[in-house]
């Protein structure tokens, strides 16, 4: 780690870069591998076939990564993530309820588009509800913070659970696919609506990106620089509420993925700038989720849903982090 | 020239800070002293807009703090509180850096560069400029913070217990260092203090406050006496004028 101690504050020129090169190249090969390996029929078909799902990654890949930033930032911790607060199962009940309340005609299987667009306005108003109550006074402590958003996520998984049981078998059967993470059954209809989706919550976290950093110094400094503290936390809301959504819409709840990306992307890069940090956990998610999917299914021909593994190293993670906290 | 009008803070049913009005002219050092929940703190950071007033207004050179853009407000007014904790790995660099941001919005130009060079200089950071802040003393850490602040360039620099954790060489070098930045650069320095001797010593003007209001406010001479701050305090103090600076004196009661 000798070479973390060179810093280059201005010019930028840092070994970060390289890093973020390298990472970048990995995950070039993976999604290389991934649209290569195996493909022994007409290539007419296995690319549109494969590029589908490849897109889907990506996206979910760059959603829960930026997401899982982003909160991790406004809520200055490293341990919660918009997953581990509730916020995936929160959009699953808003499901349940959509299906639930207009019956399957309203839903997916006859305007996705219109649900989807429905879902997520809904989404973001209630993370935004949620957060102003949890958040909105100075700062608590981050155990009660983790407490309460483990606990929420679990009231929303049961409240979903029990709508479920409310609905007609019929309608049931469309939901169930998305209550589970899984890449293999990605809803690839969804991919342009939720392409414009995640452009769009990017614009608005371009657009207040440089006040990132300075966020992470604490609401006080960050106050005392100037940034609008508040009107910060909520669009950065809006932006995180869009991309949970967008990555539970396509394949289904993943708790504790953003958790390691977002993790090991500080690690690797041995800076706190938001410039490394977050490229580098897009690029750590794309490698995990590409890479790992490829090495399941085409190189080991497992059948196993990559989420599972990845789910297991990141709870491995959590713990970690729990631990590690608590000696200090 | 900064004009607190009818100040009050409650939560809830107790009053922390009572309907305190006060003007802190420009430049010079003033100090704000008093006993333990006396409502120091919390005035500074209403003032300084960290903490939303719950009666009142304040006003810096004409801007009301809750109201004004927050930008403009830190070109003029910097504040730096007590407890200092980032858990982020920063250079002491960085962090005077991010002192410009007010001005550029974060991107650094050849002009901030020589701004965060002086501010390190002021403190004699230099031969720690490059050092990470976790792993730095944390008399060094608040001098880091405190270059932060005077990076900032602002005409008014708010401290909260400045004095914190410094050892005695380095308590003296900071106020050294503060009382300089009003001397020299013109600043307009208001801090809170629990030691009276460096008010005493140091400072141009001098604010009592006690309950929640301000008990007396004037100068070194006429607040630094035996039956004003032994009156503030609940105290006996003695005061003693040595070397033509009054000192006072409470360590051991008879």
């Amino acid at each position: 780690m000798a070479e973390l101690a060179i810093s280059a504050p201005v010019s930028g020129r840092a070994p970060q870069a390289w890093r973020l090169w390298l990472l970048g190249a990995f995950a070039l090969a993976c999604a290389i591998a991934f649209m290569t390996l195996g493909a022994n029929g007409q290539w007419s078909f296995v690319i549109p076939f494969r590029g589908a799902k490849l897109a889907a990654m990506v996206l979910v890949a760059y959603a829960v990564a930026v997401s899982s930033v982003l909160f991790q930032t406004i809520t200055h911790n490293r341990i919660l993530t918009p997953a581990i607060m509730g916020f995936d199962a929160l959009y699953l009940l808003i499901q349940a309820v959509v299906v639930f309340g207009f019956g399957q005609a309203a839903t997916a299987a006859s305007h996705p588009v219109a649900a989807f667009l429905l879902e997520v306005g809904a989404m973001t108003a209630f993370a935004c509800l949620l957060f102003r109550w949890l958040f909105s006074d100075a700062v608590r402590s981050l155990h009660l913070m983790m407490l309460v958003g483990i606990i929420f996520g679990l009231l929303f998984r049961s409240l979903s659970n029990f709508v479920v049981r409310l609905i007609d078998p019929n309608e049931f059967l469309v939901l169930q696919d998305r209550m589970f993470a899984s890449f293999n059954t990605v809803r690839v209809g969804l991919l342009p609506i939720a392409l414009a989706a995640v452009c769009a919550a990017s614009l608005l976290v371009w657009r207040m990106r440089r006040r990132y950093d300075v966020l992470a110094l604490g609401r006080d400094i960050a106050v005392n620089l100037g940034v609008d503290y508040r009107r910060t936390l909520m669009l950065t809301l809006v932006a995180i509420a869009v991309l949970v959504s967008v990555s539970t819409a396509l394949v289904g709840p993943v708790t504790f993925f953003g958790l390691l990306v977002s993790n090991l992307a500080y690690q690797v890069m041995g800076s706190d700038r938001h410039r490394y940090t977050v490229a580098a956990a897009v690029l750590l998610s794309v490698i995990f989720l590409v890479g790992g999917q490829t090495l399941l299914e085409r190189v080991l021909g497992l059948n196993t849903t990559v989420s599972v593994v990845i789910e297991f190293l990141g709870g491995l993670m959590f713990l970690v982090l729990i631990l590690r906290r608590g000696r200090r | 020239m900064i004009e607190i009008q009818q100040v009050s803070k409650q939560y809830g049913e107790s009053v922390v800070v009572d309907n305190v009005s006060l003007s802190l002219p420009a430049g010079g050092v003033t100090a704000i002293i008093g006993p333990n929940g006396a409502g120091k703190s919390t005035l500074l950071s209403m003032v300084s807009r960290l903490l939303p007033m719950s009666t009142g207004r304040v006003l810096v050179e004409g801007l009301d703090v809750t109201r004004a853009d927050s930008r403009e407000l830190a070109r003029r007014l910097a504040i730096l509180r007590q407890d200092n904790h980032l858990p982020l790995r920063l250079t002491a660099r960085d962090l005077v850096a991010f002192g410009r941001y007010p001005h550029t919005g974060g991107r650094l130009t050849l002009e901030d560069k020589d701004h965060i060079d002086r501010a390190i200089a002021y403190l004699n950071l230099e031969p720690l400029a490059d050092r990470y802040l976790d792993e730095m003393s944390g008399g060094q850490r608040q001098r880091a913070f405190v270059a932060m602040v005077l990076c900032q360039d602002t005409r008014y620099v708010l401290l909260d217990e400045p004095l914190n954790s410094l050892d005695m060489k380095h308590a003296v070098a900071m106020m050294g260092t503060l009382r300089r930045a009003a001397d020299e650069l013109g600043k307009t320095v208001v801090l809170v203090l629990h030691d009276i001797n460096f008010a005493s010593t140091y400072a141009d003007r001098i604010v009592a406050m006690r309950a929640g209001r301000i008990a007396r406010q004037g100068t070194p001479a006429e607040l630094v006496r035996p039956e004003v701050l032994s009156e503030l305090y609940e105290l006996p103090i003695e005061v003693h004028e040595i070397g033509g600076r009054r000192i006072c004196v409470y360590y051991r009661q008879p």
